[in-house]
């Protein structure tokens, strides 16, 4: 620590010097100067003079990485992928990938975060001054995620309004005309596949048909952001006290679930076959691949939230043994979540699969007018096997309209995503005693997953813009939150519309893939050899007093980036050799999904969507470059 | 003479009730389907009590009130329990109209159902659709007073929130502009350090420290 006057005379070096880190140094400094260059300097000491606001308590801090990695992937990724790849063997790559690449890059994102004191582009400038285009591309991004993720706010809000009524609106097909039946998509398809693609989506037919904005959705959107904006718009302060609802809550209601779902008639069916380990999986490489692309993206790695989070921590807060708990915890609720969504799915396997099964029944009773109630589950196919030998023909006539009924094929239907989220859930919720308040503890619990990683999204836009001195002079941080949430209001209106579900299914795929793996491959490099892996070991050392173990080095060095080359290498293969990418659009005639090509705008928007983000890297890169030239030019003009 | 009279009233009575007989509708009971262990056996009073109930459906209809109970008859009963049921004019010699029968039947399903304790799903009768029940929609829909509640809420606690922050921060321009204050008086003293002002120092010979100036090796050169 220099003496005060020391620092006096230096001040007015510091104009010419660049922007960036002046900020870092505030720790140092005491409150107040007085004197004449103070007050030639007077505003800029002010501002690096006023502490960086902190959490409340170090909890809040380990809430909010919470609540922001544990999110709707967490519910509807994990237990399809768990399900696709071996059941309870993958759990063995999940674990590995865990440790070898989780872990680490966490630790590396929230060790940068609270060394640097500032949000990704000012921590990133910090680390080397051409690399703050590692934290613009961060932003930008975010912004894509934020713009789309919200919208599964706007749907899960839509469904929560909706579970107060009974009975629920998904569980019946509404009437036509002339009431002698139902609306006949909704007789091909189910009623929960006609309220989510028709009553809420209002969807059509393909992705060049627009159609309007529809005005229910947008209204939910609306409040969507307005939720968001409350709880940002105090930065820290308000954030941190949400987060301890919005981490809390989903724990309590999949808590509630697991003792309802066990206690559901077939439940163990569902479980027992999904947790049979399949050990033959373990073999296909896409097992692996994905459960390394789980762990990365399910902890939330690369936009700059985690950053923004540890910028607000105390320099002296232990991240290391914060990073193993948030990382834990994470996986953890995914598997725990797991084990509830299968109980809900052998439930309604057996649902549906004794439904098939009265079905025939019926038929079988009907044509042939047997006794009503003598043909039963047990006895079915000894009863076939009567009455094929004994009525051959009439048999063979009936044999065509009967279905095959079978519990593994019902148990084989694995959806991911929206599809499980909003009709596969619904389907079951709708068959169990009580649905409304099943249905309104499902939703709030969608509901605080996904507002919580809103709000560490959000944060880690509004911290870069917070902390940058432009932006901030002009703005009180309450504006800045504001403007934020109004534009992406804006914006994601056009999600709205009839066929923004197509638009959705764009930004989850490719905006925010390749791009994040790019950006945390920079990040690595960066920390491990630009700035150098020994320099950042002592400084984490001086500030926390944990030192970095061989376990940490090795893997920001060596593991962690070959793998994640590796991963980006399969994605950008996997684009290429897939041809042109299609889409799922739903077809109302048939009341089904069909593939269809994408035109060729959305191509171009989709190239856009990546490009968009990665060029920030290079770009601000070669601009540092340009302007650190232009004032060498000037200085030797001028000396 | 007599018994040649009901051979020919059976006979005829037998051809006016077939299965897919003109005006004939057939009917399927699910009883044990629909009360389990409560469920009755079908028998001939049952019959009857079906018969009345369609004689009674048809009574209500314009032109038919002297529909009887035997004029309502039913043939093939099987062990299912499905039959097929005829209404025939007082005169016995032809079969009412279908539509008027199944108009009839419509408007009574209900009560019709109920005798029985049974529903449009456990009482078929095959070529009359039911009635389903119109939805009932509410005024004003459930889910937009929820909404309602939820965004003032919503906006009750944004404004509060920033009203709070406006008045925090004039709170801080006021402290701070007392700040200002007090540094303006103590620069028309003349520099300071630490409180005493330089001029002083230097004539009290005090020393500055050369190594402390050199501020340019911390920092990261291009």
């Amino acid at each position: 620590m220099e003496p005060p006057s020391a620092h006096l005379a230096s001040l007015a070096k510091n104009k010419e010097l660049q922007p960036w880190g002046s900020q870092g140094c505030s720790a140092w400094h005491p409150e107040r100067r007085a004197g004449a260059e103070a007050t030639e300097s007077g505003a800029q000491e002010k501002a690096q003079g006023k502490a960086r606001e902190q959490w409340g308590d170090p909890l809040q801090f380990i809430f909010t990485c919470i609540s922001y990695s544990v999110g709707l992937g967490n519910v509807w990724r994990f237990p399809y992928l768990c399900q696709m790849y071996g059941g309870g063997s993958f759990l063995v790559p999940y674990l590995i990938m865990l440790v070898v690449e989780g872990m680490p890059l966490l630790y590396l994102e929230l060790a940068v975060g609270q060394r640097m004191r500032q949000g990704s582009i000012g921590a990133w400038r910090a680390i080397s001054p051409y690399l703050g285009g590692v934290g613009m591309a961060s932003i930008v991004v975010s912004f894509f995620l934020s713009l789309y993720y919200n919208v599964v706010n706007t749907w899960s809000l839509w469904y929560f309004f909706h579970s107060f009524q009974d009975p629920l609106p998904w569980s019946i097909c509404p009437l036509n005309g002339n009431l002698t039946g139902y609306v006949e998509e909704c007789e091909k398809a189910s009623s929960t596949q006609y309220f989510w693609y028709r009553k809420t989506l209002n969807i059509s037919p393909s992705i060049q048909d627009s159609g309007a904005v529809q005005w229910e959705p947008a209204l939910c959107l609306i409040l969507a952001w307005m939720v968001v904006f409350l709880c940002t718009l105090r930065g820290a302060e308000t954030t941190g006290k949400v987060a301890y609802f919005t981490a809390l809550l989903p724990y309590c209601v999949l808590i509630i679930y697991l003792v309802r779902g066990l206690t559901l008639h077939g439940a163990t069916n569902g479980l027992m076959y999904m947790f049979t380990p399949k050990v033959e999986q373990l073999a296909n490489p896409k097992t692996w691949i994905n459960a390394a692309t789980q762990i990365f993206f399910s902890l939330g790695l690369g936009f700059g939230s985690l950053i923004a989070f540890a910028s607000y921590n105390e320099p002296s807060n232990n991240c290391q043994k914060h990073t193993i708990i948030v990382s834990l915890v994470n996986s953890a609720s995914s598997i725990f979540a797991s084990v509830v969504t299968f109980s809900i799915y052998g439930f309604k396997a057996t649902f549906n699969y004794e439904n098939c099964l009265n079905k025939v029944i019926l038929l079988l009773i009907n044509s042939f007018d047997l006794e009503d109630g003598t043909v039963t589950a047990s006895n079915l196919e000894q009863v076939k096997d009567y009455l094929a030998s004994t009525y051959p023909s009439k048999y063979s006539e009936v044999l065509p309209h009967m279905q095959n009924c079978s519990l593994e094929s019902e148990l084989d239907t694995a959806v991911q995503g929206t599809g499980l989220a909003f009709i596969v859930y619904t389907e079951a919720i709708k068959n169990m005693e009580v649905p409304q308040l099943w249905s309104v503890l499902y939703f709030a619990m969608l509901l605080t997953l996904g507002v919580g990683s809103m709000l560490g999204n959000t944060m880690g836009i509004l911290t870069p813009l917070t902390d940058s001195k432009v932006i901030s002079s002009y703005l009180p941080k309450e504006a800045i939150s504001g403007l934020l949430c109004f534009v992406n209001c804006a914006i994601g209106l056009l999600f709205t519309m009839e066929a923004g579900s197509y638009w959705f299914d764009i930004f989850n795929d490719y905006a925010a893939t390749l791009s994040l793996l790019l950006i945390v491959l920079v990040e690595t490099v960066a920390v491990c050899y630009v700035y150098g892996l020994r320099r950042f070991g002592a400084e984490l050392k001086a500030m926390t007093g944990c030192a970095l173990n061989w376990y940490w080095k090795t893997m920001w060095a060596f593991v962690s980036p070959l793998l994640i080359v590796g991963l980006f290498f399969f994605y950008l293969t996997d684009y290429i050799l897939s041809g042109t990418p299609q889409y799922q659009a739903w077809d109302a005639t048939q009341g089904q999904l069909v593939t269809k090509d994408y035109p060729t705008y959305s191509l171009a928007f989709i190239g856009l969507l990546i490009g968009s983000s990665i060029m920030c890297i290079p770009l601000a890169a070669l601009g540092t470059f340009v302007m650190h030239r232009l004032r060498k030019g000037d200085r030797t003009s001028t000396a | 003479m007599l018994w040649l009279f009901f051979f020919l009233v059976t006979v005829i009575h037998a051809e006016l009730c077939q299965p897919d007989a003109e005006n004939a509708f057939k009917v399927r009971l699910s009883i044990r389907t629909a009360l389990g262990d409560k469920a009755y056996v079908w028998d001939t009073n049952e019959e009857y009590l079906f018969r009345a109930m369609v004689a009674f459906s048809m009574r209500k209809v314009p032109n038919r009130e002297t529909t009887e109970i035997s004029h309502v008859l039913l043939c093939n009963v099987t062990q299912r329990v499905s039959f097929w049921f005829v209404v025939t004019d007082p005169s016995k010699n032809h079969t009412l109209p279908a539509d008027e029968v199944q108009s009839a039947i419509r408007m009574n399903r209900n009560r019709i159902n109920n005798v029985f304790f049974l529903n449009d799903q456990t009482l078929e009768f095959l070529k009359i659709p039911s009635t389903l029940a119109p939805p009932t929609d509410p005024s004003i829909p459930i889910w937009i007073i929820i909404f309602g509640v939820i965004f003032c809420i919503v906006i009750v606690a944004t404004t509060l929130l920033i009203l709070s922050g406006i008045r925090q921060r004039r709170r801080k321009n006021k402290g701070s502009s007392e700040v200002d204050d007090i540094e303006e008086k103590l620069e028309s003293m003349g520099t300071l350090a630490n409180s005493v002002p330089c001029d002083s120092l230097d004539m009290k010979g005090g020393h500055i420290n050369d190594i402390f100036m050199t501020e340019d090796e911390r920092l990261t050169p291009l």
